[in-house]
This record gives C-alpha cells, sequence and structure tokens, in this order.
C-alpha cells in the first residue's frame, strides 16, 4: 500500500492546477476540485499511470449547513439560506493500492456539476441516490431520476432542514378506499441533543 | 401478417426470487429480456439520517440491519471508522475475536446464499442442508451476543463481552428424547470456542456435500455456466468487489491488500474465478468458505493461548462496568455521561472498509467534533453490483434473470439503507 504522502505528491504532480486544497489525516488524502473541473480531473486520474484510479468505489452528496453548529443553535436556522452542498468520490486504485478522496464543493445558489457516468459507468446509480437525496443536478446524466424514495416523494429528505419524521405520513383511508397522504401529526423532537465539546473541556 | 412487438412485464416487488423487495419493469422480445429497469428503494429507512440523529454508540444496532446476512462486518466497519477518527485500537484479543467472528458470519452468509441460490435455480436440498449449518453458528452468535443475528457485539475499544465458557444445551422434550437430546448435546459440554472448533471440524465435509449435489450436477452447470458473464474491466468499471469482482479473475481481497484487524497474521487464500460467469462466482464463494473455516481454526489456536482484556479501559469512550460504577464515584459519572450524551468525535473526516462477505462494505463518516456523527455515507457492496443488472441480463432468457439476481447475492437491507 503506497502511503499517503507518496499518493499526494503523484496527485499533485497528475493535477495539481486544479486542486484547491489538499489535506492528508488518518492517513487518508482528500483533494478539493471546483465543480467546473470534475470530469477533467477524476478523467485524469483513472488515466494517469501514477494514479491509476480503475474503481469508482463511492460517490455520496454531503449537506455542509449545519457543520459545527450545535442543537442549541439549530433553532436560528429557519433563515439559514439554501444548503451547502458538496459531492465527495472516494476513488480506489487496484493496480497501486491506495484510496483518494475527492469533494466538490457545490454553489449553494445552483447546485449543479457535470455526470461522471462516462468515466466510470457504476456513477449512474450513486449520482441518481445523491440527487434523489440532497438535490445537486448532475448535467449529461442520461437518466436522473429519483432512485431510494418513494414514487412521487416531494424535497431532498438528507437535507439538513429535512425533519427526521419527513412532511406527510401515509395510510389507508377505509370511506374513500384509497391511501391518502395527510401532514405528519407527531411533533418532531429531539432524543440527544447535539453538543460540541472540544479537546479539554471540564479541565 | 400480425404485427409483433415487444412488452413489459413487471416481476416482484414481492416475488420469492427477488431476494427481497426488488421490483424490475422488463422489456422482454418473447422471452429474450431487452432491458431491465430495477426500482429499488422499497425497503429505504434513512440509516444515514437516522445515524446522523443519534449518539455514535447508538447506531452500532442499526449496522445489523443493513446486510442482515453478514451483521458482524457491518458492525466492524462502523466501529472501525469511530476507533479510527477517536485515535483508538482494540485489544489484540478482541481483534482476533473480531477476526473469527467476521469468518463466522462470512460462512453464514454464503450458506445463506448457496441455499437460496439453488432455491431459485431448482435444487431445494441444498438449502435444507445450509441452513443446518447455520444454524449452529447463529448459535455462537447468541452465545456471545444474546441474540441470534443482530448482535452490536462489537464496540468503539473492543468487544462487548469476552468469549463464554460453557454453551446453552437443549432439553429433552416430547420431539427430542433423551437420547437424541444427549447426542444434539454433545459438541456443546466444553466453551464456546470447544463448539466452534467441533463446528469446523465437521463444517468442510458439509461443503464437500454441497459440492457433491452441485457442482459437477447437470441441470446447476446449465443454469449457471456462461450465465451473467463479467469481464475483468467490466467489472471494474461497474465497481464490483469480492466475490463478484474475484469472480471475474481479479485477485482482489481486501484483508491481504489492506489488512485491517489481524488478518496480516492469518494464513489464507484467495480463490478467483477465470471467466466471470454464475459458475465461477458459485466456486469462488464455496471455497472462500473453505478457507474462512481455516482462518477461524488459526484464531481459536490463538485465543485458546491468549487471555487477556477485550475492551479498552478508556472511559472516556468506553462504559465502566456496573460492578465499578456502584462503588466509584467517577465511574458513575462517566457512566451517566456515556448514556445520556455519548462521547464526542474530534473532528475529521475517514473511510473506512472492510472486506465482508459481498464485497468492500465501507462507512464514510464525518464528524464534527459532537457527539453525533455529521454525516454517516455507507457503501454498500449489493448497490453497485445491481446497478450492473441491466448489462448484465441484456440478451438472456427470463429465467436467467433470476440465477442473476442470485449470483449477486443481493440483500435489500444495505441496497436500499
Amino acid at each position: 500500500m503506497a502511503n499517503s504522502e507518496q499518493l499526494a505528491e503523484r496527485v499533485k504532480a497528475c493535477c495539481g492546477d486544479s486542486i484547491t486544497s489538499l489535506t492528508i489525516a488518518h492517513g487518508e488524502v482528500t483533494i478539493e476540485v471546483d465543480p467546473a473541473d470534475v470530469v477533467a480531473v477524476l478523467t485524469e486520474l483513472r488515466d494517469d499511470t501514477q494514479t491509476r484510479f480503475e474503481e469508482l468505489i463511492d460517490l455520496c452528496g454531503v449537506d455542509y449547513t449545519t457543520y459545527g453548529i450545535e442543537s442549541s443553535a439549530e433553532d436560528e436556522l429557519q433563515s439559514m439560506g439554501p444548503p451547502h452542498l458538496a459531492v465527495v468520490y472516494h476513488l480506489l486504485s487496484l493496480t497501486h493500492n491506495h484510496r483518494l478522496r475527492v469533494r466538490v464543493l457545490l454553489d449553494p445558489e445552483h447546485p449543479l456539476l457535470a455526470s461522471i457516468v462516462d468515466v466510470w459507468p457504476c456513477a449512474d446509480w450513486f449520482e441518481r441516490e445523491a440527487f434523489d437525496l440532497y438535490g445537486m443536478i448532475f448535467q449529461g446524466h442520461p437518466d436522473l431520476r429519483r432512485l431510494l424514495t418513494d414514487y412521487g416523494f416531494i424535497g431532498h429528505p438528507f437535507r439538513k432542514d429535512f425533519p427526521i419524521s419527513g412532511h406527510v405520513e401515509m395510510r389507508y383511508d377505509d370511506e374513500r378506499k384509497r391511501v391518502v397522504y395527510e401532514p405528519v401529526s407527531i411533533p418532531p423532537r429531539v432524543l440527544v441533543p447535539k453538543v460540541i465539546r472540544t479537546e479539554g473541556y471540564g479541565d | 401478417m400480425t404485427e409483433i412487438r415487444n412488452y413489459t412485464m413487471n416481476f416482484g416487488p414481492q416475488h420469492p426470487a427477488a431476494h427481497g423487495v426488488l421490483r424490475v419493469v422488463m422489456e422482454m422480445d418473447g422471452e429474450v429480456i431487452e432491458r431491465v429497469d430495477p426500482h429499488i428503494g422499497l425497503l429505504h429507512r434513512a440509516t444515514e439520517k437516522l445515524a446522523e440523529t443519534k449518539p455514535f454508540s447508538q447506531s452500532i444496532g442499526y449496522m445489523d440491519r443493513l446486510d442482515y446476512m453478514s451483521m458482524m462486518c457491518n458492525e466492524h466497519a462502523y466501529v472501525r471508522a469511530i476507533e479510527k477518527l477517536l485515535d483508538i485500537e482494540a485489544p489484540e484479543r478482541a481483534q482476533y475475536i473480531r477476526v473469527m467472528f467476521d469468518e463466522i458470519t462470512r460462512i453464514l452468509n454464503h450458506l445463506l446464499w448457496l441455499g437460496t441460490h439453488g432455491l431459485d435455480v431448482g435444487a431445494m436440498t441444498v438449502f435444507l442442508y445450509t441452513f443446518r449449518e447455520r444454524e449452529d453458528l447463529m448459535d455462537c452468535y447468541e452465545a456471545v451476543s444474546g441474540t441470534r443475528m443482530h448482535a452490536t457485539y462489537y464496540r468503539p475499544g473492543g468487544v462487548y463481552r469476552d468469549l463464554p465458557d460453557s454453551m446453552p444445551k437443549y432439553e429433552p422434550s416430547k420431539w427430542h428424547n433423551d437420547k437424541e437430546t444427549a447426542r444434539r448435546n454433545e459438541s456443546r459440554q466444553g466453551s464456546l470456542l470447544d463448539f466452534i472448533e467441533a463446528f469446523t471440524d465437521r463444517f468442510p465435509a458439509c461443503v464437500d456435500d454441497y459440492e457433491t449435489l452441485l457442482t459437477d450436477n447437470r441441470i446447476w452447470k446449465q443454469r449457471l455456466v456462461d450465465i451473467g458473464i463479467v469481464t475483468a474491466e467490466r467489472a471494474k468499471q461497474r465497481g464490483f468487489t469480492g466475490p463478484m469482482l474475484r469472480g471475474s479473475g481479479v485477485a482482489w481481497d481486501l484483508r491481504k491488500k489492506q489488512p485491517y484487524a489481524v488478518y496480516d497474521r492469518m494464513d489464507f487464500d484467495i480463490p478467483i474465478g477465470t471467466t466471470g460467469d454464475s459458475y465461477d462466482r458459485y466456486l469462488v464463494r464455496v471455497e472462500e468458505m473453505r478457507q474462512s473455516n481455516r482462518i477461524i481454526r488459526q484464531c481459536i489456536d490463538w485465543l485458546r493461548k491468549n487471555n487477556g482484556s477485550v475492551m479498552l479501559e478508556n472511559y472516556k469512550v468506553v462504559p465502566p462496568d456496573r460492578e465499578t460504577m456502584k462503588r466509584d464515584m467517577e465511574s458513575l459519572i462517566h457512566h451517566f455521561k456515556l448514556f445520556t450524551e455519548g462521547y464526542c468525535v474530534p473532528e475529521g473526516e475517514t473511510y473506512s472498509a472492510v472486506e465482508a462477505p459481498k464485497g468492500e462494505f465501507g462507512i464514510y463518516m464525518i464528524s464534527d467534533g459532537a457527539n453525533k456523527p455529521y454525516r454517516v455515507k455507507i457503501r454498500a457492496p449489493g448497490f453497485t453490483h445491481l446497478s450492473a443488472l441491466d448489462e448484465m441480463t441484456r440478451g438472456h432468457m427470463l429465467a436467467d434473470m433470476v440465477a442473476i439476481i442470485g449470483t449477486m447475492d443481493v440483500v435489500f437491507g444495505e441496497i436500499d439503507r
């Protein structure tokens, strides 16, 4: 397994101009790139003989809106504005036996980026899932439908402003002889508040 | 002349061969599949979102319910992600126990896969045999954790408790007389390790039995050989991992290539296929069961010779035992804090993967320094495998569709999450 410094050097040599930040933590290398460069950078990482990332292991969305904010402050988030979305790719090279994480922070106003279905075909369902759960648009995806949520579902459930109990609940109505959707009757509640303790708290 | 046209057919969501709740909309030309569109998500429970609303330790139980056929492997990935962020390492004995139970889990999973794959393709007997062996392994689960399936046995910092010294025994009933009960209790006289050892002694012969039924069986071969071929190149592009990738001839196994826990001290081989068809994947999985058996034996040897703690004594993460809690003020405070608020994990992100029976199972975890994970992404092997269903079934007959779903070894708990 190549060590992380070596990998970082190789990645820099491969597409150094497009990388906006590079961090090494827990022996894992993370790079950040601009949404406009995604396809070029990932294709380069796949084809360069020094990096050779044959497999896209994972692709997921992240909503960074409440990052580092405790529960007590979350009430003020009603006015938090558009979500700060990101897409994270995990790449794996079988040839060199190393992994790389690529993060793309999206513009909150226009969460758009290019699809990488042409780079790795398995991105198809991953992108559909990320679109379904977070609502970013993958331009050029051949079939960007919802994947995991119900037919006719409204909203993007993994965004931080989406309540854990959802907006609608479903039941069978005996009089109308069909399934009906109604606003959720359970008030949202937090069982364990989110707290952030920094190192050395309570000393 | 009558006009001939394709028709669309619906498969599932409730179908015994769908291995759960899979709906597939198929476009058929006669009995030949032109295109399939799998609709998943019927078992979607938003596990990742639920994990974001709970302290770290409370989500371990959810991991069992993802791939509900390889419970402890899922826990292993999750627990390792937390351990990596906290920068702690489980004691050696706990690592060996984890490896042993990972391999028990692998056998459990492959046995279920073999039995149900046989059922799909029309072989009833294998199913009955494999479930007999599964019962013994589930007793091992029960002995260490108290439950047969959803164990929550691995914890950050080790495993919940050490292996028990005795196994529960059967009692005579009106269906089983004394003599029969004594026979059933034969391997249960000693500790759990004795029980597992007795299992590993008889298991290779059991695998031989399955192979006698299937490997050279004409019908089995007619149904599997050259069905669902994936080339090595294509398998990589489609993000395949585990037996699906090895079946295509790529020797890639995280236990060898990126060893975690104590796999680097284990002696075992990785079987690979040649043509990448369903039959090769069958052979690979059967051989993996034999290799798992070898690993379990090595773990038993080590565990017999070496004693020690199975849990760290870091009370900022691991709850103190109840006895000290009742004597010691500080332990009481630790206990209270851990069970009301949990522990805060330093800010950072990590991806931890394990070689689960179905392929690479990974947890991508982001922590913002709080007592709950900021984001947990579960990388399920079955998700990428199923996404290749369309390209694997094109041009095959309708009946092969069932064989291909079977060979993928899909479980909807992890695909839908």
